[in-house]
Order: structure tokens, then C-alpha cells, then sequence
């Protein structure tokens, strides 16, 4: 009999509290707080949501690829949800990070697309790569070896991410604007207040998203048992192919 | 009677990488595919660019995008007649290391890399390449050759791994293959630059160190994880 009590929901609307609370406080300090940039003006703005989202990608697409080790030592199913979820939301803002980079592009230099910048070209190529995983899950049938094979993708990707970042960095001259030193020293304290709440409230805004769509897919698979129990037998469609996990209900 | 020894690891690799080039001579299908595709190639890149000779990035980037592009029939066509004709199941069925079919197929495609490699590159110098290329930027051609086709196998081999179990095989092998193989590419277009040029240059050393790093690591990823890949 499947547990009525959603495995993935429980802290669903603290998560998503906490997040309207500081992605509002976050983009408050960005635009009320935070001192306008002295050579680019207004729109240097973009970078408190550009940069704290390409962060979160990347921080992303390496947990899928630790799930997907997890899942390949372990063989739990709930470690591939994981990875799954964390590489689909993860593509998702990489689209943001691309978007906004963009934008910050023609705002800086006048160009929607600059050869010369190695991060923006490193994440377009990253954004390429991660654009097959669904494909590759959607084209396996079997839901065991769909999974092996994901966790698979997952580790050589993420492992090619930063071997391309050095590749795309020693190809290109660096005119991306260093915001952050290595001691992250560089940045005004007033803008580095804001920097750091924009950071933590996309963070959380992941977490919360990957919470939610782990709990939807979970409560979905509850129904479909749910269904099952009720004795619904012949009436149930057949299971549809897909580039999802397959849950296992206990 | 006793029990028959199970094939050590190398006695295995030996048989299947004796089978894959067998198979090759017997029925020559992904070599000459590969090799015909290059020259093609050449032949349209002189009608799309509208040039006679190319020289220096440009050359560089019209070898190595064709000999990439080749590498993709090769590692289409690796596991192909395995999964077709039962072979991997029969590999599967003999208490044969698995390591032993990763490192007979990456050094199958290997060797086939090689020659389309070396033919590509005479045929383009012929063909294509304005400035005649002298005996140490020849030698230095030769050794980014072997450097980037090792590590085009070991992607290669992954993927087709990867791929052979997937409806969409085709489809799927060149969507990875592609933004996989960008970091190596990148590096071995850039080293190349210098040596078709008009005027010569040296290797850099650079270059080099990236593409050793990139077949290290996935020499090292394939051997880690390419018993998931045929696990049943």
C-alpha cells in the first residue's frame, strides 16, 4: 500500500517561504542598495541575476553528477530522481544564465553574442551537452538501464564541465568584467551584501523547484498506484515512454 | 578434466581486437566510408569557401572539422555489428574481463582514426593547403594527430557504448559526440594554426598539455565507467 505522505513535500513550503522572502529582499538591495556601477551604469543591475544563476548551474549540474555516482555505487532509484531533477532545472536557469548574459553583452559591449568572452562560450557549449540528456533518457525504454545510462552521462559531463571552461579560457582573452577575485575582495561591500543575498535566494529558489517537481512526479506515481489498488484493472492507460525516472513506491 | 582458465585480459582484448580487424579487411565498410568522406569533404569546403589553398586557422579548422566528422561514422559504426549479429551478448556470456571489449574497441577505432588521419592529411596538403608544410612540422602534425585521435577513441568508444542501447543510435551518438569533443578540438585546431601557416611556426606546448589532460581524463573516465555500459 503506497504511503499517502509525499516523500519529497514535507518541507516544500518552508523552502518556498524562505525564498520569496530573500530573492525579494535580494532584488530590493540589487536595485534600492547597492550603488550604481560606475562604467556601466544601470544595467551592470543584470549582473546580481546573471551571475548568481550561472553559479547555481553549474552547482547543479555537479550534484547530478554526484547523485548519479551515488546512484551507480548504490542502485537507489531516489538518487537518479535526484540527478534527473537536479540536471533538467539546472539546464533551465542555464538558459536564464545565457539569456541574461546575453543581455548583459549588448548592454556592455553592444553585441547580443561575443566570441571573446570564454565563460559565456563555456556555458553555451556546457548548455549543448546537457541538451542531450533528455534525449538520451527519452530514446532507453527500460527504466533500470535508462537510469544507468543517465548516471553515466552525468559523471563524463560533469567532469568535461571544467575541463572545457580551461579549453574555451586559454582559447579566448579575457574581457569578462572580474567581479570577484579569488579573495572576493573586489567588490564594493555594499554591492557584495547584495551579490550574496542574490546568490542564496536563487540557491534556494533550486532547491525549492527540484523540491517541487521531485514531490509532483512523487505524488503522481502515488495516484497511479493508488489507482492500481482500487482494483482499476484494464481501465489504467499503459505506461507512456518517457525521459522521467520511473518511481518505485514502497 | 579440468576447468578451462577463463581469458586473462589481455588474451581477450587480443582475440576481439583480432575480430574488429578481421571483420574490417574481410568486409571493408568503415574505413573507406571514413576516407571517402574526407576527400568529399575537402572537395566541397573548396567550392563553399571559393578558395584554391587555405592556410593557417582556416586550414586548421577545415582538417580537424572533417576529420571530426569522420570520427562520427567510425563511432556510429563500432558497436553496430556487435548488437546486430549477438556479438556483445556472446562477450557478455564469456567470463571475460569487461575492460578487455573498452580497450579492443578504443584501439580498433584508434587504429582506424590513425590511418583516415595520415590519408586526410596528405590528401588535404594536396589538395587543399597553401603552404608546404617542412619535416619537423610534418613530425609535429603527426604527434597532434595521435594525441587527438586517442582521444577522440575514448569518447568515441563511451558514446558508442552509450549509444548502441538507444532507439535514436545515430541521432544520439552525434549529439554527444560533438559538444564532448569541442575541448579537444579547440585545443588541436589552435596547435595546428602555426603549422599551416605561410612561414611556419612551432608547436605550442600548451596545446599539448590540454590534450594530453583530456585523454587522461577520459581514458581514466571510460575505464571507470564503461562496466555500467554492459552490464547486461
Amino acid at each position: 500500500m503506497p504511503t499517502t505522505k509525499s516523500l519529497y513535500g514535507r518541507r516544500l513550503p518552508g523552502y518556498a517561504i524562505a525564498t520569496a522572502i530573500v530573492l525579494t529582499a535580494a532584488i530590493g538591495l540589487a536595485f534600492f542598495y547597492a550603488p550604481i556601477e560606475a562604467d556601466q551604469g544601470f544595467s551592470q543591475k543584470i549582473f546580481y541575476i546573471h551571475v548568481p544563476l550561472a553559479i547555481v548551474t553549474l552547482g547543479g549540474f555537479v550534484f547530478g553528477g554526484i547523485f548519479a555516482i551515488q546512484y551507480l555505487r548504490s542502485g537507489d532509484t531516489r538518487h537518479d530522481l535526484r540527478s534527473y531533477t537536479a540536471i533538467h532545472q539546472s539546464l533551465i536557469f542555464c538558459i536564464g544564465a545565457l539569456i541574461t548574459g546575453s543581455i548583459w553583452g549588448k548592454a556592455a559591449w553592444g553585441q547580443w553574442w561575443v566570441w571573446d568572452e570564454p565563460t559565456l562560450v563555456s556555458f553555451l557549449i556546457v548548455f549543448l551537452l546537457y541538451c542531450t540528456y533528455q534525449p538520451l533518457r527519452f530514446s532507453i525504454e527500460d527504466p533500470e538501464r535508462q537510469a544507468r545510462y543517465a548516471a553515466v552521462f552525468a559523471v563524463v559531463a560533469g567532469v568535461f564541465v571544467p575541463l572545457n571552461f580551461i579549453a574555451v579560457r586559454l582559447a579566448s582573452p579575457l574581457i569578462h568584467p572580474r567581479v570577484l577575485s579569488s579573495s572576493g575582495d573586489s567588490l564594493p561591500g555594499d554591492m557584495r551584501i547584495a551579490f550574496y543575498s542574490a546568490i542564496i535566494g536563487i540557491t534556494l529558489l533550486f532547491i525549492t523547484i527540484c523540491k517541487y517537481e521531485m514531490s509532483a512526479k512523487h505524488s503522481r506515481a502515488q495516484l497511479a498506484a493508488l489507482r492500481r489498488s482500487l482494483g482499476g484493472d484494464g481501465n489504467e492507460p499503459a505506461p507512456t515512454r518517457s525521459a522521467a525516472p520511473r518511481i518505485a513506491l514502497k | 578434466m579440468s576447468a578451462a582458465r577463463p581469458p586473462s585480459a589481455l588474451s581477450a582484448t587480443r582475440a576481439v581486437l583480432y575480430k574488429e580487424l578481421t571483420l574490417e579487411r574481410r568486409a571493408p565498410q568503415t574505413l573507406t566510408a571514413m576516407a571517402l568522406f574526407c576527400a568529399s569533404a575537402f572537395v566541397i569546403f573548396h567550392f563553399a569557401l571559393g578558395r584554391d589553398e587555405v592556410e593557417g586557422a582556416l586550414a586548421a579548422g577545415v582538417l580537424w572539422v572533417t576529420l571530426a566528422l569522420a570520427a562520427l561514422l567510425g563511432i556510429g559504426r563500432s558497436f553496430v555489428a556487435d548488437r546486430e549479429e549477438g556479438g556483445l551478448d556472446g562477450f557478455l556470456l564469456a567470463p571475460a574481463p569487461r575492460t578487455a571489449l573498452l580497450v579492443a574497441k578504443a584501439t580498433t577505432l584508434l587504429i582506424f582514426l590513425l590511418i583516415v588521419g595520415f590519408f586526410a592529411a596528405v590528401i588535404f596538403s594536396v589538395l587543399l593547403l597553401g603552404p608546404t608544410p617542412n619535416a619537423s612540422q610534418w613530425a609535429s602534425l603527426a604527434l597532434l594527430i595521435v594525441l587527438a585521435d586517442l582521444g577522440i577513441a575514448l569518447v568515441g568508444t563511451l558514446i558508442a557504448g552509450i549509444a548502441i542501447q538507444t532507439r535514436a543510435r545515430d541521432l544520439i551518438t552525434s549529439i554527444l559526440a560533438l559538444p564532448l569533443l569541442i575541448p579537444l578540438l579547440i585545443a588541436v585546431t589552435k596547435a595546428s594554426e602555426p603549422l599551416l601557416t605561410v612561414g611556419g611556426g612551432t608547436l605550442a606546448w600548451r596545446w599539448l598539455a590540454l590534450l594530453g589532460l583530456y585523454d587522461l581524463i577520459f581514458g581514466l573516465l571510460a575505464y571507470a565507467l564503461f562496466d555500467y555500459l554492459v552490464e547486461d
